[in-house]
């Protein structure tokens, strides 16, 4: 990977570097949890686990306020727990069950939540590019200074619709930020394989956007290029692209058998560039916590996910009634 | 505590699969993220990792075994320091998985559940009240009044699409929108239809009720996913938080003499879509009420123009506030030989042909949908149980046409008061060619509508 190590903020709390620590281990505890539910068969279908990638939305995250809205691909666990969706229903719908946020009738792809403004969860490669757009537009429309974080992937990257959406959203200044998570793999195929340009962010150039490149590892850098985008939006300057370097750890989804990179290159990110680690630390060696502060929080963390879990098996399936209900409003 | 591991499912249809390889042994401490085996199924060998963190106390089922089941424990996992149970004693199993419940999940579908009914009541209210003063106008200016006006009751309403604001609409549909409302809610898009039909869902996910218009249907293929999975399926897939009240519209259908890419009716695709309503008027009073509805209703509209329609003139009531209620057919003609049901410009033959019918004394009842979906299939059904005859007029193309569906509905819900085959006629089974005379064969005929009803009479 490109990116170098950056040198630890000065200017965190204590309490924010603490906050991000959980919010990252909440995630990748959950999204194990999600992985050994699938093996046990309580979730079915398509599962993208997000393991590697904490820090892109927790920085983010970091850098939004009450009001701005999110939307996603299929990848979506870590940004629901990451803008306060409650594990337990998010947990709920993964096993399709009642008590999901879509009383189980969207599963791991599709969940959404309007108190959060969470606005999903797409399943086709892209799609949620225009969409992202639209709602930053319905937000100038009303005239508040809201801003839309679009996340996509590097896959995503090369369709079209990502164009087109670049080219309006530049032409009409909305106040969008097109988020690539950029984990070096498209399923099996790996940027280099997919595309001849050195850098994806750069494409936005070609209609007056403007971005930059962002160490994904370091929730800290994710969180400073956040603020710089957010602050470039809501100022009224049109749209803002963020290529956030990052790594999944997991296949592309549960039934990926990963043979189109090494375990070394998986495990080298892992013991050197770990998100979670990081923070931990910079934690300890900040001396902002001991060893025991950390281990209560993991404790914490499972206890949560323990929680989360035990719901979504409790919760019951859906009413049969329920195939018919939610086609129109 | 002991904690037995089991054998995964990793994908979604594996039942069993091979334990290929173990990569940990007895007495080995794992943490969460460790691979602890490879493990084949019947697409590819995959590694599996370790969940919990603790030592593996005991290895139940040895390398190289085939046909493990899912859910079979394969291994126990214990904390530092702790003793292996005895064999299966302790162990704290993680709970089997959920009953699939597919067999019990069965439900009937209502269209196959129905009973017979008993004759379905058509709704024949009139659409404005008897004396109401009408005032003569087009398709076209029916259309525009009906954005204008509900521009001006409701400002989350707004215009988008290719040149509808400064070049005043390709087709001038949007005629003076863009000097009442101002380049804020009258919006010329570039040419890109994916595009602007995604900003246009996402807009109304945000709480505005966006009027996109194609130029006309044939490009809105672009951007055909934007209709079908980001606008017609989300609410279902919120499990109802999430709506998008949008209204897709512009001309479908054959114009005259533009070639194969530029003529095609897509009424039987947007129609077969849950979550989509399909409205296709024939007049400018239909038009206009339609409209109305369809910017008011909560839910995505795919609303079906004609060009040729475009310029007819017809009756509009002079009402401050004239809608027309989807799912509501309008019976245009009665009649008691048989039933003539079809929908927007298909109207025209239909009409033509009853009159040609009437002056050889067969009376044809002539029904237009207006909306394909909701489809008022009562009113056919009520309408086939008086004339015992059924012809569907459409220009699409014949295989899976809406008059398919139309009598599928009438064979299974009035087969018994069918005194004739039902005839569809639509366009013909061929892209639309470009020359004159091979265009006009390439349609549905009023000959053609005429000739159906003489063979339904057996007269």
């Amino acid at each position: 990977m490109a990116v170098k190590k950056p040198a630890a903020k000065s200017n965190v709390s204590a309490e924010e570097l603490l906050g991000y620590y959980r919010d990252m281990l909440l995630i990748r505890r959950f999204e194990e949890k999600a992985g050994q539910l699938y093996g046990m068969g309580l979730i079915g279908g398509f599962c993208h686990l997000y393991i590697g990638q904490e820090a892109v939305v927790v920085g983010l995250e970091a850098a939004a306020k009450e009001g701005d809205k999110r939307i996603t691909s299929y990848r979506d666990h870590g940004h629901m727990l990451a803008c306060g969706m409650d594990p337990k229903g998010v947990m709920a719908e993964l096993t399709g069950r009642e008590g999901g946020y879509s009383k189980g009738k969207g599963g791991s792809m599709h969940m959404f939540s309007k108190e959060k403004h969470f606005y999903g969860g797409h399943g086709i490669v892209g799609a949620q590019v225009p969409l992202g757009a639209g709602l930053a537009f319905s937000d100038k429309y009303k005239g508040n200074d809201n801003v839309t974080f679009t996340y996509f992937g590097d896959g995503a990257a090369n369709q079209g619709q990502v164009y087109e959406t670049y080219n309006m959203a530049m032409l009409w200044d909305l106040p969008v930020i097109f988020v690539i998570e950029n984990n070096k793999y498209a399923m099996g195929t790996s940027v280099q394989r997919a595309t001849r340009s050195p850098s994806l962010w750069e494409r936005g150039a070609a209609y007056g956007i403007t971005g930059e490149e962002v160490d994904g590892m370091d929730v800290l850098a994710v969180k400073a290029a956040g603020e710089k985008a957010v602050a470039h939006c809501r100022a009224g300057k049109g749209p803002y692209i963020l290529e956030v370097m990052t790594y999944r750890y997991r296949g592309h989804s549960m039934s990926d058998p990963a043979k189109y990179r090494t375990r070394d290159e998986v495990q080298k990110m892992r013991s050197e560039r770990d998100a979670i680690e990081h923070v931990r630390e910079l934690l300890l060696t900040g001396k902002h916590a001991t060893e025991d502060d950390l281990k209560n929080i993991d404790k914490d963390i499972k206890a949560v996910v323990n929680e989360a879990a035990e719901f979504s098996k409790e919760s019951p399936e859906p009413a049969l009634e329920e195939l018919w209900t939610d086609i129109y409003a | 505590m002991a904690t037995e591991v089991l054998m995964p499912a990793l994908s979604p249809t594996m039942e069993e699969g091979t334990l290929a390889k173990w990569l940990v042994k007895e007495g080995d401490t794992v943490a969460s993220g460790d691979i602890m085996a490879e493990i084949e199924t019947d697409k590819a060998t995959m590694e599996f990792e370790a969940v919990d963190e603790g030592v593996i106390g005991k290895i139940l089922v040895e390398a190289g075994t085939e046909g493990v089941k899912v859910n079979t424990p394969i291994a126990v996992l214990i904390a530092e320091g702790e003793e292996v149970p005895a064999a299966g004693a302790t162990a704290e199993t993680a709970p089997a998985p959920a009953a699939l419940n597919r067999e019990e999940g069965k439900v009937a579908s209502p269209a196959t559940a129905a009973p017979v009914p008993a004759a379905p009541k058509a709704d024949t209210t009139p659409d404005w009240p008897e004396g109401t003063k009408m005032k003569t106008q087009t398709v076209r200016e029916a259309l525009r009044d009906a954005m204008a006006e509900e521009m001006r009751s409701t400002d989350e309403v707004f215009v988008m699409g290719e040149e509808v604001a400064e070049y005043q609409g390709a087709y001038k549909i949007t005629q003076g929108l863009l000097d009442e409302f101002g380049a804020r809610r009258v919006i010329d898009t570039p040419i890109t239809e994916h595009g602007f039909a995604g900003i246009g869902v996402g807009a109304a996910f945000g709480g505005l009720k966006p009027i996109v218009e194609f130029m006309t249907f044939n490009f809105a293929m672009q951007a055909i996913d934007h209709l079908l999975n980001s606008a017609a399926k989300t609410l279902y897939m919120s499990g109802g938080q999430m709506g998008c009240p949008i209204v897709f519209r512009g001309p479908n259908g054959a114009a005259a003499r533009v070639g194969a890419q530029h003529s095609q009716c897509y009424a039987a695709w947007y129609s077969s879509i849950p979550g989509l309503k399909v409205a296709m008027p024939y007049s400018a009073a239909d038009a206009k009420g339609l409209l109305k509805t369809a910017i008011r209703d909560p839910n995505p509209v795919i609303f079906l123009e004609n060009e040729i329609l475009y310029g007819r003139s017809f009756d509009v009531p002079d009402l401050e506030d004239f809608t027309v209620p989807f799912g509501k057919a309008k019976i245009w003609r009665e009649g008691s030989d048989l039933t003539i049901v079809s929908f927007g410009i298909g109207m025209t033959y239909a009409l033509e042909a009853a009159e040609r019918l009437a002056k050889d004394g067969i009376s044809a009842e002539v029904l237009d949908l207006r909306t394909l979906r909701p489809m008022d299939t009562d009113a056919i059904l009520a309408s086939v149980m008086k004339t015992n005859r059924l012809i569907t007029v459409e220009e699409g193309f014949p295989q899976s046409s809406v008059g398919n569906y139309i009598t599928s509905v009438v064979m299974e819900q009035a087969f018994d008061y069918l005194d004739a085959p039902v005839i569809n006629l639509c366009g013909k089974d061929v892209p639309m060619p470009y020359a004159a005379n091979l265009e006009k064969l390439a349609l549905v005929t009023t000959d053609e509508v005429v000739e159906a009803a003489h063979k339904v009479t057996y007269r």
